[in-house]
């Protein structure tokens, strides 16, 4: 059957519920704007015209992996040159240099061989004794199944113990495409879609929030990103746990697929757009302006975001796959791109309290 | 003036848009509404789903320039170590690898030269028509005015010589915006925007084809901006020369002016305004030099319904350390990517081949 894109219009305006065939239908679609004007509807009725942002700063201890995804620049194995693993004290040093007004670190990692699961929670006590200030959003569903399995715990027991260490919430990543087929083809040692799927509502249940991505553009379907954000929405209806979906774009430069060097500007701003009309469930949807850019993410704020993360400060694993955009955007610069978008600044906690609007 | 119904109404259905309300919609329409009029203002233009690009190379055959206008990385001094001037070999095989590239045209500007006279460029024209079949697409208005008092004769005799050496048509650089206010600050030395539309005026009652820029995002105002694209349409309301439209965002690296680049949103925005009140122009080109390949794509659906070139060669915004790369085949997924067909045309946009 063929839907139109009226019949889906209308299913906005009505604040129905998207199907997977009307999903399909809207990123076969090339009238972008009216994409634009659906998703905008909806991101509006949500959060109006306040486009959120966090001064956060990122950091990704060590890039040694077990794993070997291949879609990834950043892994490396132990003795590879340009193999490195930062010590507890190296982590602190460099969460010490936050400026002030940092209120959310972002740390995620490879997995690394050989460090024990008491080394992480040592590490989660010494940022929240020293930093008790900041917001500590660790680990992705990746890393918490692989330090459960360090811990030789359950998925639960492992989230309750590292959250008392100081884990705050969890990051989105690790998602990739929940297709078993692709994920095979893609990351053959990465947790099923199913496993992270898991470990989300795990850490809903015990009242952990997380966010929850999608990596998109490499040899995946339209079917396959549909289905990708039903599995998520589904998840969503029974715990309500996920805060904002981040479609990733896939970078390929120094990656081992080789599909296409990057994702085209109107596939970003539809996989946005498609992911604000079919998440009704999610409070936000955030372009992550580090793999973006500035000018796709600063136009996507017509396409249903709400949200541009953050300051990010020293980002690693995307600049490792050829990402172009510079690794800092001050908190001014932030706050400049919203306004000239014509949209109200807000800054943000990691748990999307309000710390200023800047007005 | 208030952005009304009426305003938006009339630029729906394809009415005439005057100063104070282009001025409007610049200001105070939204970033998707925008899209949309010019949308529909490019599809009353150009129905059918094609989107066209060209395949030439810029051949900058000196960066010495007696303007040295402030918002340019490019020229250097005479005496300065990095300064040049290519010669005929040089140009010549840059031509060669233009035409092995499938490439129809070159375009020549400079720096203007303080030794180089309108007989070097007929030597230079002459002799390339001999060796190549290719358009020559070149000397900006501000270069043709010089060579035009270098010899002491008028813009018409030295575009009528030119024209008789092989010059086919005429770039629209320089026109950086069409108000001498914003010129007298930017470019003192260069020529102000009366004599760059008189060039214009004459080129086309010569029956030579031009195209037209605007750099904007520096020091103009949204008046300035409305004012240059009026006065733009009014002369292509006199002469039906001008091809097309190039808007572009003054890149601030490098410069003595400094500053900040425009956004995407003022970009999208602008090249929507663009199209919407220069209803006389026929083509919108998208700056994939100056926004990227992915705002390029996008700009689709602003107004633009021509992609530019592949510039197999581009130095002037590269001097501004802004370097966006693109083959055929990019262009080509973009525009197909995006839901229109491909189509390579020449200069003054014939249709060459479909993909």
């Amino acid at each position: 059957m063929q839907i139109t894109r009226t019949e889906i219009t209308e299913k906005v305006r009505a604040g129905e519920r998207l199907t997977r065939e009307d999903g399909i239908a809207l990123f076969r679609s090339c009238d972008l704007l009216a994409l634009g004007r659906m998703a905008s509807h909806r991101a509006a009725q949500k959060n109006g015209d306040r486009v959120y942002f966090v001064q956060n700063m990122h950091i990704n201890p060590t890039n040694i992996c077990v794993n070997r995804c291949k879609f990834c620049a950043f892994s490396r194995s132990k003795d590879q040159p340009g193999a490195y693993a930062m010590t507890i004290d190296d982590i602190l040093q460099k969460a010490r240099s936050a400026e002030k007004g940092v209120r959310e670190l972002h740390i995620v990692s490879g997995l690394h061989p050989d460090l024990p699961f008491s080394w992480y929670l040592d590490m989660l006590r010494a940022l929240r004794t020293e930093l008790p200030h900041i917001h500590i959003k660790a680990f992705t569903a990746v890393e918490i199944d692989y330090l459960a399995k360090l811990a030789r715990l359950d998925l639960k027991e492992t989230l309750i113990k590292l959250r008392e260490a100081g884990l705050g919430s969890l990051p989105g990543g690790g998602a990739e495409i929940f297709d078993p087929g692709v994920r095979n083809a893609l990351c053959a040692e990465k947790i099923s879609g199913d496993r992270w799927l898991e470990v989300m509502e795990t850490a809903h249940d015990i009242g952990l929030r997380s966010n929850a991505t999608m990596l998109y553009g490499h040899i995946e379907t339209i079917e396959d990103r549909v289905d990708h954000l039903l599995r998520l929405r589904e998840l969503q209806d029974r715990t309500g746990g996920f805060q904002a979906f981040i479609p990733l774009s896939f970078h390929s430069p120094n990656t081992e697929i080789q599909k296409s060097a990057y994702t085209t500007g109107f596939d970003d701003l539809k996989t946005l757009a498609v992911s604000r009309l079919l998440l009704d469930n999610f409070d936000h949807i955030k372009a992550y302006w580090v793999m973006l850019g500035e000018k796709i993410t600063q136009v996507s704020l017509s396409f249903g975001v709400d949200d541009i993360d953050g300051t990010v400060v020293e980002e690693r694993i995307t600049k490792m796959a050829g990402g172009t955009t510079e690794g800092v955007m001050t908190r001014d610069e932030l706050i400049d791109l919203i306004r000239q978008a014509g949209r109200v600044p807000v800054e943000r906690d990691t748990l999307y309290n309000t710390v200023r609007v800047w007005s | 003036m208030e952005l009304t119904s009426t305003i938006i109404d009339a630029a729906a259905n394809g009415r005439r848009i005057g100063q104070e309300e282009g001025l409007a919609l610049l200001r105070n329409a939204d970033l998707l509404t925008l899209g949309d009029l010019a949308n529909t203002a490019r599809r009353r233009l150009h129905p059918e789903r094609i989107v066209t690009y060209i395949i030439d190379r810029n051949i900058n055959y000196t960066n010495i320039c007696v303007n040295k206008c402030a918002f340019c990385a490019f020229y250097r001094d005479q005496e300065s170590p990095d300064a040049y001037v290519l010669n005929r070999e040089e140009i010549f095989s840059k031509i060669e690898e233009t035409i092995a590239l499938g490439g129809t045209q070159i375009l020549m500007q400079g720096g203007v030269h303080p030794d180089l006279g309108i007989e070097y460029f007929e030597d230079l024209f002459s002799a390339i028509k001999s060796q190549f079949s290719i358009q020559v697409h070149s000397l900006s208005p501000s270069e043709i005015t010089y060579l035009a008092r270098k010899a002491g004769i008028s813009v018409r005799d030295a575009l009528m010589r030119l024209r008789a050496s092989g010059l086919d048509s005429i770039p629209g650089g320089g026109a950086e915006i069409l108000v001498d206010r914003v010129r007298e600050q930017l470019s003192p030395n260069k020529i102000r925007w009366r004599d760059w539309m008189g060039v214009m005026r004459e080129a086309h009652l010569l029956g030579m084809p031009t195209t037209a820029t605007m750099m904007f995002g520096s020091l103009e105002t949204k008046e300035d901006i409305i004012q240059h694209l009026i006065r733009v349409r009014d002369l292509q309301e006199e002469t039906q020369g001008f091809t097309a439209f190039i808007p572009w965002t003054y890149q601030p690296g490098n410069t003595k002016l400094g500053g900040r680049p425009a956004t995407a949103v003022e970009y999208l925005k602008t090249l929507a305004v663009s199209r919407i009140m220069l209803d006389n122009v026929p083509n919108i080109q998208a700056s994939w030099v100056t926004q990227g390949a992915k705002i390029a794509q996008v700009a689709l659906e602003f107004g633009a319904n021509d992609f530019g070139s592949t510039m197999i060669e581009e130095n002037v915004v590269a001097a501004a350390g802004v370097t966006f790369r693109m083959s055929r085949e990019e262009i080509v997924r973009l525009i197909k990517d995006a839901g229109y067909q491909a189509a390579q045309r020449d200069t003054v946009y014939t249709i060459l081949n479909r993909s």
